[in-house]
């Protein structure tokens, strides 16, 4: 085994026991602080499978993240008030089952993924970020003037969606649900990265030509690689719209898509539990410096200065060395 | 025997300079043919064409098939395999992973590859960017056999290498010749060497093909006008 496999048991010791510990000590914001991180580091698995296999420096996914966020809350207010979503040509309800929503998310988020890569894949570099970028705020500001669907204010959800055999509201339970999804997406990844398809994504990223005179097309590579990635975020989307049970369009913020960004920079770009690690840093940052200063996301700053700066493989890269060509 | 390649009048530019200026080439089923000249005089142009990795006026034919309209990954999966100069191994990936990035259905696989080049078989695990030039060399060589091509070609395959192991990769091209019965385009400078291998040469001067024959009716006073031998 080698010692980024270790860091990466320790990581899932940790994701295992952490909240176990906080059930038997009555500790429920913990559970619910870890599903947050859970959540997140889902969202930002997706985008490693984009960034960090394929070099592709997506900053507009976000937008599959509102994409599954709003996935689950249209159909959870529809199902909520008793009224349709549609009636023309067919009538269409809501739903409170999470498999039907997060297979609505995921499907939605992977066509929008497709119908976007399909555009902004033509560019590379900083045009690819701008791309990206200015998708992203597109469908934010559509969010933001989606009246039907509370605009600006969002969308609350009264009681979480139902899963069978579950109770969600039960915050362990929910979160064992978000883990297991977490870990089959990680599995997922680390089965991609070592099939025939990843490791010519992961060419492509480094020699584009020479995968041409190999008979592979980049561009498709990339395609069906950043429409994996898309319908990914935007379950993790659905997950967090189902933790907060609200939704809104700073789901589509720019913002967010940075944060996703800096969780895998955090972690390790293309490491396997990097985007776990950078997550759960964030939101423990975030807790514990949040409730000390306003201005914590200054010392969140110094600390990704500091990697980037001094340990290009993140936090893993730190611990377990063995430098990638890409960190 | 069947032309298998065969270029027609071939020009190209890079932007609004000319580099080739009209070159002829055929190469039968199960030949070695030898693509010679000096530095400059388009021999990479050449191989960038017949690959579609750059726009070419004229007739390219693969086994009939008209190359003109295909983008580039889409004439190598005609059985197109090229080893390109400088090599450029995809440094992140193991020398296993390497070939599997690469491999379609048929004979060539890892062990194939692996018997042919020991060194890449011991060194399977090993990062492409950790291995010396040589390896390198003969992995780009592996990585291109992986595709199961119906025609290898070859740009400077043994520049800037070792004596010991530019003779590892032409007693392996030799072997290919040999055992396999593949078609080969070998652009090489080496004389002495591409005789051992080579059937018939093409030389390129100032971008055009100006002598065309059975490598052994090369005549001395062309070699050493031409290839400064």
């Amino acid at each position: 085994m080698t010692r980024e496999s270790y860091v990466n048991l320790a990581c899932l010791a940790g994701l295992i026991l952490i909240p176990l510990w906080a059930h038997v000590s009555d500790e429920p914001f913990t559970i619910t602080l870890a599903t947050r991180a859970v959540i997140l580091a889902l969202a930002a698995l997706g985008l490693n499978i984009a960034l960090g296999i394929g070099g592709l420096v997506s900053f507009g996914h976000a937008v599959f993240f509102g994409i599954g966020g709003y996935a689950m809350g249209i159909l959870a207010h529809h199902a909520q008030n008793y009224t349709p979503i549609a009636e023309w040509p067919f009538l269409i309800e809501g739903t409170k089952s999470m498999p039907i929503i997060w297979l609505l998310a995921t499907v939605v988020s992977g066509i929008v993924a497709f119908l976007i890569g399909l555009l902004s894949l033509r560019t590379t570099g900083v045009y690819f970020i701008m791309i990206t970028l200015a998708f992203g705020q597109m469908l934010f500001f559509f969010s933001i003037s989606w009246a039907e669907y509370g605009g600006e204010d969002g969308l609350a959800i009264y009681v979480r969606n139902g899963f069978p055999g579950l109770n969600t509201l039960v915050p362990l339970q929910f979160y064992g649900l978000c883990l297991a999804i977490l870990l089959l997406a990680l599995a997922f990844q680390w089965r991609l990265a070592k099939s025939p398809f990843g490791l010519a994504l992961n060419a492509a990223r480094q020699v584009p030509n020479r995968v041409k005179a190999v008979g592979l097309n980049p561009f498709k590579l990339q395609l069906v690689a950043f429409t994996i990635s898309g319908m990914i975020t935007g379950l993790a989307g659905a997950l967090f719209a189902d933790l907060n049970r609200f939704v809104s369009p700073t789901m589509f913020s720019w913002q967010l898509s940075g944060e996703f960004i800096v969780f895998i920079i955090i972690g390790g770009t293309a490491r396997l539990f990097g985007p776990v690690i950078g997550a759960a840093l964030f939101v423990i940052i975030e807790h514990v410096l949040g409730g000390i200063s306003d201005y914590w996301h200054i010392w969140f700053g110094f600390l990704l200065l500091g990697i980037v700066l001094f340990g290009k493989g993140g936090v893993i890269g730190l611990l377990a060395g063995g430098a990638k060509a890409h960190d | 025997m069947s032309a298998l390649l065969s270029l027609k009048n071939i020009t190209a530019h890079y932007g609004a300079s000319q580099a080739l200026f009209g070159v002829d080439l055929t190469l039968n089923q199960g030949e070695v043919l030898a693509l010679m000249g000096r530095n400059g005089m388009g021999k990479s142009t050449t191989i960038k064409c017949i690959c579609r990795m750059l726009a070419a006026k004229g007739e390219i034919r693969f086994d009939g098939t008209d190359l003109a309209p295909l983008p580039s990954h889409k004439a190598a999966r005609l059985g197109i395999g090229l080893v390109p100069e400088g090599r450029r191994c995809f440094a992140d990936l193991t020398v296993s992973e390497n070939l599997m990035a690469s491999a379609r259905p048929g004979a060539w696989d890892q062990a194939a590859v692996g018997s042919l080049f020991p060194r890449l078989a011991e060194r399977h695990a090993q990062r492409a960017a950790s291995l010396s030039g040589g390896e390198q060399q003969m992995l780009a060589i592996g990585r291109a056999l992986m595709t199961n091509p119906r025609l290898l070609i070859l740009d400077e395959a043994t520049e800037g290498l070792a004596p010991l192991i530019r003779q590892e990769i032409w007693d392996a091209i030799g072997r290919l010749k040999r055992d396999s019965g593949l078609s080969i385009l070998i652009v090489d400078k080496s004389l002495k060497e591409l005789r051992q291998v080579a059937d018939t040469a093409v030389i390129l001067d100032k971008g055009t093909s100006i002598w065309a024959d059975r490598l052994e009716n090369l005549p001395t006073d062309l070699a050493h006008k031409h290839l400064g031998i």
